[in-house]
């Protein structure tokens, strides 16, 4: 039993401080959703207004249909995994999972059944009676899991549950919180600041930041189309060109930039304001000669190994560096520091977009 | 030892050690020993002291087995020496007053812990503290004016027409309770405020986001993470309550008699220190083996409390 969730205008105010700015989406049943921004953009306050902990200041909140104004955590059909886990040191491992059942009144019998087939399905099958300071991180992190999943929740709501792993057992958790979640059936909510985890794991992304959803798609599209440059600059990098927009026309426009005249997509949002170009370094390509269009001729300044890749940074005459990824596949010739080079890219590849990331 | 000469010098270092063993020998250790050892020895004459009668014995301990009355509680009655029930009613009466002081803390201290705002508890510790800045003899002076037959309390009450006349509330043991829960409360609250401040607010949040009602997250959670600090001030409010003389003397009633008051009664009315020692002795052991009894029933070990 999975539920979706409708945010309508939600707002909500600490004080003068405004955390969530008019927030509007809808969560579909069975959908794995990641909140992603930087700290402080009000991705938590959104899941504990989901949870129940806040109540929003202006607008509507939906669990599947029915407007949870006024109803307390406990009443509703969400289960959230904190950012500590908050596991029971006192309680042993399956008490604590079945502690959501005990709660219900469920026989103790069926409550350990319960807690020892979570705890086979979470990969942990000996660890019923174990203390909770016994298991390791990414074990701990499994157990807050099957604890959450034994309420058998509609949504199930994550504040950044792989942050304190180390990497590759965050790799590692990444995957089977996938497969759990497939394998449940139940509507994920994940919060993150982590541009990698969310663009692997979701199917759609909520990028926010200072308040407000900047833009709601799937990873694919948030990375190769964001709405705007705060989006563009949060999940990768870029090489980024001020300029102004001239002759659009059909989804592109031209770009009057102090390199010349560049030809890009046009976003949607490019209206007014503070427009700039952004291309990523894995499209901006590196040659002797010039191309036919979007190319800047650069020196190359540094060559910074990355392991899968190889970032060549050159400067323009005007000291703007513009950094290329060659892949380190073998395929491609990396050039010495101090030699010339024209950096360019394709124009379907190039994005004008508003720059947001100054705007209060 | 070697950190603290280097950093205070020898001299100064052995002075304060020197202070430290001088307070734990002579005003600990050795009057504690001399008045273990008088309360072996019979109550003689000055001329007789050192004599023939000098010897030690437990006669003094037996003492309390004396002067068996009858009493017929629930209409069970049976013979007691009236030691041994002065004994039982004060160690009755405090654990009913370690309980009364439980049953007010724990909400105070988890209001204070979780609840208030940060900024606001200064000024609670002030107010819980305005009261200790009066000497407990007037405290207790206080208490026997406002529980008076014609005193403020019975005035208010009357006024409220709760009551239809004045009530005489220093009766039995009430006053001893009141003055003892006043005057202890603080002793349970600091340690179950500690304790209680410990507890991740997140562990909290996650038993109601589990749907727990909020009496089963204070039974499941919060209470048994503060159990250190209950057992702590319990133990304290206990063996003050159980070893108090001031109060019970001041806000004690006609039919109120404490064990400390027996003890005082020998030491000063008898002028035999020696039993008045034995019966000291008695109260500090049974106090004791009190204790570590409900410890144990409770499964609490000492160095939880003294975390």
């Amino acid at each position: 039993m999975s539920a979706g969730i409708d945010l309508q205008n939600v707002s909500c105010d600490f004080g003068n401080f405004r955390a969530v700015d008019n927030a509007t989406v809808a969560i579909k049943p069975g959908e794995f959703f990641s909140f992603l921004g930087p700290s402080g953009c009000g991705k938590t306050t959104i899941l504990r207004m989901i949870s129940g902990f806040i109540e929003p200041t202006a607008g509507t909140i939906k669990i599947g249909d029915k407007d949870m104004k006024g109803q307390r955590p406990n009443q509703r059909p969400t289960a959230l995994i904190f950012q500590n886990l908050a596991l029971f040191p006192l309680m042993s491992i399956w008490e604590n999972i079945s502690f959501g059942l005990e709660v219900r009144g469920v026989d103790k019998a069926t409550r350990r059944a319960k807690a020892q087939a979570l705890l086979e399905m979470v990969d942990l099958p000996g660890a019923a009676d174990k203390m909770v300071s016994q298991l390791s991180g990414g074990q701990k992190q499994r157990v807050a899991i099957a604890r959450a999943l034994a309420v058998e929740p509609a949504v199930m709501l994550l504040d950044e549950p792989l942050s304190a792993l180390d990497l590759k057992l965050r790799q590692h958790m990444r995957a089977e919180l996938r497969a759990i979640q497939k394998r449940t059936g139940v509507t994920f909510i994940y919060i993150t600041h982590d541009q990698g985890e969310a663009l692997a794991m979701s199917d759609r992304v909520g990028v926010m930041s200072q308040g407000r959803i900047q833009q709601v798609a799937n990873p694919r599209d948030i990375y190769n189309n964001p709405v705007n440059g705060f989006v563009a600059s949060f999940v990768g990098e870029n090489n980024i060109f001020t300029g102004t927009v001239t002759n659009p026309a059909g989804g592109m426009a031209g770009f009057d930039t102090a390199f010349g005249m560049f030809r890009a997509r046009l976003g949607e949002q490019a209206k007014s304001g503070n427009i700039k170009l952004y291309v990523r370094p894995e499209h901006t390509i590196l040659s002797e000669t010039a191309a036919a269009e979007n190319a800047v001729p650069v020196t190359v300044s540094e060559v910074s190994f990355e392991g899968a890749f190889i970032a060549v940074h050159g400067k323009t005459a005007s000291g703007q560096t513009i950094v290329a990824e060659v892949r380190n596949d073998g395929s491609a010739t990396v050039p010495e520091i101090g030699a010339a080079r024209f950096a360019h890219f394709n124009a379907a590849h190039a994005s004008i977009l508003p720059d947001t990331t100054a705007v209060a | 030892m070697g950190n603290m000469i280097r950093r205070y010098g020898t001299s100064l270092t052995l002075l304060i050690c020197l202070l430290t063993a001088f307070w734990l020998v002579m005003l600990v250790i050795v009057p504690n020993i001399t008045l273990l050892e008088s309360s072996f020895r019979p109550y003689l004459p000055v001329t007789e002291i050192g004599g023939p009668k000098d010897v030690y014995t437990a006669a003094n301990y037996m003492k309390v087995f004396n002067g068996a009355i009858e009493i017929s509680p629930f209409g069970f009655s049976f013979q007691i020496p009236v030691h041994v029930l002065t004994f039982s009613l004060t160690i009755f009466y405090s654990v009913i007053v370690t309980l009364i002081c439980f049953a007010l803390a724990y909400p105070l201290a988890y209001f204070m812990a979780k609840i208030l705002h940060p900024r606001s508890l200064p000024t609670m510790f002030l107010l819980l503290f305005v009261p200790l800045w009066v000497s407990e003899v007037l405290r207790a002076f206080a208490w026997w004016i406002i529980l008076a037959l014609k005193g403020p309390l019975s005035w208010i009450l009357m006024q409220l027409h709760l009551i239809d006349h004045e009530v005489r509330w220093i009766v039995g043991y009430n006053g001893v309770m009141i003055g003892l829960v006043y005057t202890y409360v603080l002793f349970m609250i600091f340690p179950v405020f500690n304790a209680i401040s410990s507890l991740d607010s997140n562990q909290i949040e996650a038993a109601e986001d589990l749907g727990a009602p909020w009496w089963r997250i204070h039974w499941r959670i919060v209470l048994p993470h503060a159990k250190p600090g209950i057992a702590s001030g319990a133990v304290m409010v206990f063996m003050l309550s159980a070893g108090s003389l001031l109060v019970p003397s001041i806000l004690g009633s006609t039919t109120s008699q404490w064990f400390t008051q027996t003890v005082q009664q020998w030491m000063l009315d008898a002028l035999d220190w020696n039993t008045a020692a034995a019966y000291a002795f008695i109260l500090l052991l049974m106090c004791t083996l009190f204790v570590s009894l409900v410890m144990r029933v409770f499964r609490v070990k000492l160095s939880d409390i003294a975390n």
